[in-house]
């Protein structure tokens, strides 16, 4: 599997979500400038957590148009899998990829903490290796992470298995709407979640629950 | 031109006989921008007049002290060719007058510290210290305090991993927002701020100057008033997006070998940053402010000169290497733009739309900046052993303990800041050290900031020493070797004799210290004048201490781990309640002797525990500070989610389970281990009891009742978001 993480100004976990790539899949992914105008062929776009553009105006609103997303959209468009992490599941809504908005958390504070997660949805290229209904815990690190969509766009994700993780209901870090963490885009192959799977990769680092995403995708994609 | 009067002088605040000394440097009398240059240069923050020749007898050497004081942080060898490179500074005063900002700022100042040295920054502390909770201003500040800590942080994505929050009366008009940093570098790739050689480009990188901040310095170095409020204009703005690509692109740069010297714009901006470098390279320094890229329009070099705009460098670079220097920072969309020279003259020489605005020998701004052996009266020390209520039930007093402002849980400040980024986060706040995995390797530093300031008020000396003793015995607990500390002293006016005498006898409390546990001082700062219409703050010498783990598989954490585990208590227990948090909280009474530091104790203590955990046969273990044994023993049981029960054989039981007796450890050892242990203390001559063993879902106390581990554990977790929430209010930013 050929992966490239895309690395904005004031991203921040680039070089994290590198080590989770190297250390589950054996290969270093590309490191991608966001003023190319290109992504190098790769089996999966990787867009990191952090402040890119320092979140001004709107998280991810300048990163999305950004002239790496241009082509990131095209070959989405095409089937590329893509996955955006925390501020990069901003980007991806803010550049029309993903439905719904990231709104300030309901508590008005960035807020850092493992939280627990359901596995919604197993049929897809980044949960396959989950069980449906699975228990796990990955932190969240955000102050805007408060997933918002109308209704009937939150009828449709649900009506079509495109939430794929949910905040425990106990649990709910930020007053997202039916507690939803992750969503799969209309053919499935672009995935945004708030919380880190990158940063649980490592027993040392409080638990492993996030390499089954990374192995779901070399499994789906080599 | 400006007629120097001596209204104006005192406006700089400068004395009669400074200025005196300015013209007599000089041979004239200054213009006004020159004025300005020696007010930022010779004020207190900048010169440490009032300290320096008191910091001469901290001990700052060992083998693994790559750099001591004097550069923008200290540097320490960890092995492998790695460096760790620290310091903690001060932002209080700005944190007052405007809380987001005044500690954002405060955090990329520090931050820069430690990149301008060519290291990347890896984990970030905080100490803070704040009014009584019940004062007006408290909640306000530590909303924002927190918030710009955290906004500042978290965009810069590196993980703040832990720090101290503490509440005092004292410091209702003066809060303390003490930042450190750390960061890792390669040994042989260090960079230093001295100019040196003549003829070199000095060129200008980051932000544009703007007019914020204009005599910070100034401010940090004079005591507050009701008018303080109007003093909002000094405090600075912060953009940490700016800062994040600073820091990229300065490591970008610092990988080549263009660069001669290099240092960060902060208080006193790019008058500070260009004296200091050409005063240590023995150089003189040539600049034009028409090139200074600038924010606004029509600024003059006065207000240039001293302003402290954020997320600026200087650095000097080898002749011919500017347009690789620049291709870099245009990548980064930072500004780049070589504003002078290095001179042969040993001259500070600033130009300004054609003319020479000011001209001054750069010693005069350095090393003829006055020190002074201002008169200290020494205080004599809180004595006694205060009387107590020997009814108390000690099981209620615990869950009134554990829910008291100063013992509570900090997870209420810590959920704001990202501590785990990075993905080397291997202890994340609440424990008795952060520790930080060095990447790529099984290392990891351990990091921790204390001190007990009611200690050090009753007790100067014993109190700085007793704030180094705990600091190394944080990093003991977690099972790292304690390598060095940064120092952050914050006092009131020194002016006054029996401030200068608290500030003197810390300082000997710090050295002594330092010098029994080798834990040399490599980087520090001060702040004085922490003072509100005459009031000081309590004595504060905070101290960031910095250790090594070699085998990060091998440390100890807070949690009970296992059901039947011995808990074995190290160090001698006396039951010494003075100035305790219980007499404090229980009693109402600040009074008695603070607990001694017994250096030789406290050192074989604390190294016997750490090769316990090294050798990997203990894993469990707390430190003992406030709150006493009780407070360690409850703080384990809700972090393991287990209870315990234990049985005391040496006194009464109040100041058994609540006194502070120093260089003392709780542990958890697995039944096998624990006889073997008591035989190697033994041996070893260190305290050793055991005091009965972990398991279910309560504390009981032989004797005097019992506690549900979640009722301590709600009584715990409620009290922060509980004050905070009655009527936050939140930051504007």
């Amino acid at each position: 599997m050929k992966s490239a993480v895309v690395v904005f100004p004031a991203s921040n976990c680039d070089r994290d979500a590198a080590m989770a790539l190297e250390q589950v899949t054996g290969t270093k992914p590309a490191m991608v400038w966001h003023g190319d105008s290109e992504l190098p062929d790769v089996d999966l776009a990787v867009l990191p957590g952090g402040f890119a553009y320092g979140d001004y105006l709107r998280c991810g609103a300048m990163a999305a148009q950004s002239p790496i997303m241009r082509d990131v959209k095209a070959k989405a468009g095409k089937g590329l899998t893509v996955l955006g992490v925390c501020n990069g599941f901003q980007v991806l809504t803010e550049a029309g990829m993903l439905p719904g908005a990231l709104m300030r958390n309901a508590g008005l504070k960035f807020v850092c903490r493992p939280v627990a997660l359901e596995v919604d949805e197993t049929q897809s290229a980044f949960t396959r290796k989950y069980d449906k209904g699975q228990r796990i815990i990955f932190p969240v690190a955000h102050g805007d992470g408060n997933y918002f969509a109308d209704e009937n766009t939150l009828d449709r994700l649900e009506g079509e298995g495109r939430v794929v993780f949910r905040y425990a209901p106990e649990d709910n870090p930020n007053g997202s709407a039916r507690n939803i963490a992750g969503i799969l885009s209309e053919k499935r192959n672009v995935l945004g979640l708030m919380p880190h799977p990158e940063r649980v990769c490592d027993p040392l680092l409080g638990g492993t629950d996030g390499r089954a995403l990374f192995e779901s995708l070399l499994e789906a994609l080599s | 031109m400006t007629v120097i009067t001596s209204a104006i002088v005192r406006e700089h605040g400068l004395s009669d006989a400074e200025y005196a000394r300015i013209e007599a440097l000089l041979g004239r009398a200054p213009n006004l921008v020159e004025l300005g240059i020696f007010s930022v240069m010779w004020s207190e923050h900048c010169s440490y007049k009032s300290t320096r020749a008191h910091l001469k007898r901290l001990p700052t050497k060992a083998p693994w002290v790559l750099q001591g004081p004097g550069e923008n942080a200290g540097v320490i060898d960890i092995g492998d060719g790695d460096a760790a490179i620290f310091k903690m500074e001060s932002h209080n005063h700005p944190s007052f007058i405007e809380p987001y900002q005044g500690a954002a700022t405060g955090v990329g100042g520090i931050m820069r510290d430690v990149f301008t040295m060519g290291a990347r920054p890896v984990a970030m502390m905080n100490a803070l210290r704040f009014g009584a909770p019940e004062h007006e201003k408290t909640r306000h500040l530590v909303a924002g305090v927190v918030a710009g800590i955290g906004g500042y942080g978290n965009c810069m994505g590196v993980p703040t991993v832990g720090g101290e929050v503490n509440f005092h009366p004292s410091y209702n008009g003066n809060i303390l927002v003490n930042a450190m940093c750390v960061g890792l570098a390669r040994a042989d790739r260090i960079f230093k701020s001295a100019a040196e050689g003549a003829g070199n480009p000095v060129v200008y990188i980051g932000s544009k100057t703007g007019r914020d901040g204009i005599h910070g310095a100034t401010m940090a170095s004079a005591e507050f008033n009701e008018d303080s409020q109007e003093k909002r204009p000094t405090v600075q703005v912060g953009d940490p997006f700016t800062e994040k690509l600073l820091l990229e692109a300065c490591l970008e740069l610092m990988a080549t070998d263009a660069i001669i010297a290099i240092q960060d714009m902060g208080a006193a901006g790019l008058t500070s940053s260009s004296a200091e470098m050409a005063s240590k390279g023995g150089s003189g320094i040539e600049l034009d402010l028409d090139h200074v890229p600038q924010r606004e329009t029509g600024m003059t070099a006065y207000e240039m000169l001293l302003s402290e705009s954020q997320e600026r460098m200087l650095a000097v670079l080898k002749p011919g290497r500017e347009p690789e220097a620049e291709r870099i920072f245009q990548k980064w969309e930072l500004d780049f733009a070589v504003i002078g020279r290095t001179t042969d003259t040993d001259h500070f020489v600033v130009k300004h739309e054609g003319k020479i605005v000011a001209d001054i020998p750069v010693q005069a701004l350095a090393d003829e900046a006055p020190v002074y052996q201002r008169p200290y009266v020494a205080r004599n020390p809180a004595a006694g052993e205060p009387a107590y209520d020997r009814g108390r039930s000690i099981v209620d007093s615990l869950k009134k303990l554990m829910g008291s402002p100063d013992i509570c849980s900090r997870r209420w400040v810590w959920e704001q800041y990202d501590w785990s980024v990075m993905a080397d986060t291997v202890q994340p706040p609440g424990g008795d050290a952060a520790v930080v995995r060095v990447h790529g390797t099984d290392k990891a530093l351990a990091v921790t900031t204390d001190v007990t300031p009611r200690y050090c008020k009753a007790d100067p000396f014993e109190g700085a020493k007793q704030a180094v003793a705990e600091a190394w015995r944080n990093l003991s607990a977690v099972g790292a070797k304690p390598l060095a500390v940064t120092d952050n002293l914050n006092f009131g006016n020194p002016e006054k004799p029996e401030i200068m005498g608290e500030i003197a006898a810390c300082i000997d409390g710090i050295a002594e210290a330092c010098r029994a546990l080798d834990f040399p001082v490599i980087s520090g700062n001060c702040s004085l004048y922490n003072e509100t219409n005459g009031e000081a703050i309590l004595p504060t010498p905070a101290i960031g201490g910095v250790g090594l783990i070699s085998d990060v598989r091998h440390m100890a954490t807070i949690a009970l781990k296992r059901e039947g585990d011995a808990i074995i208590l190290i160090g001698e227990t006396k039951g010494q309640l003075g100035q305790s948090l219980y007499l404090r909280e229980i009693e109402g009474l600040e009074e008695g002797a603070v607990p001694p530091v017994d250096l030789i104790v406290e050192r074989r203590n604390g190294e016997f525990v750490r090769r316990l955990i090294e050798s990997g046969q203990v894993d469990t273990v707390h430190d003992i500070s406030d709150g006493g044994l009780l407070v360690a023993l409850a703080e384990m049981a809700i972090a393991g989610g287990m209870g315990a029960k234990i049985a005391f054989e040496i006194g009464h039981a109040i100041p058994c389970s609540f006194g502070e007796d120093q260089g003392r450890f709780l542990l958890g050892v697995p039944g096998p281990v624990a006889n073997r242990l008591l035989a190697e203390a033994e041996v070893a001559g260190v305290p050793a009891v055991l005091l009965g063993e972990t398991g279910g879902d309560r504390i009981a106390v032989a004797g005097n009742g019992e506690i549900a581990v979640a009722e301590l554990r709600r009584a715990h977790e409620s009290w922060f978001p509980a004050f905070m929430s009655t009527s936050e209010i939140l930051p504007t930013n």
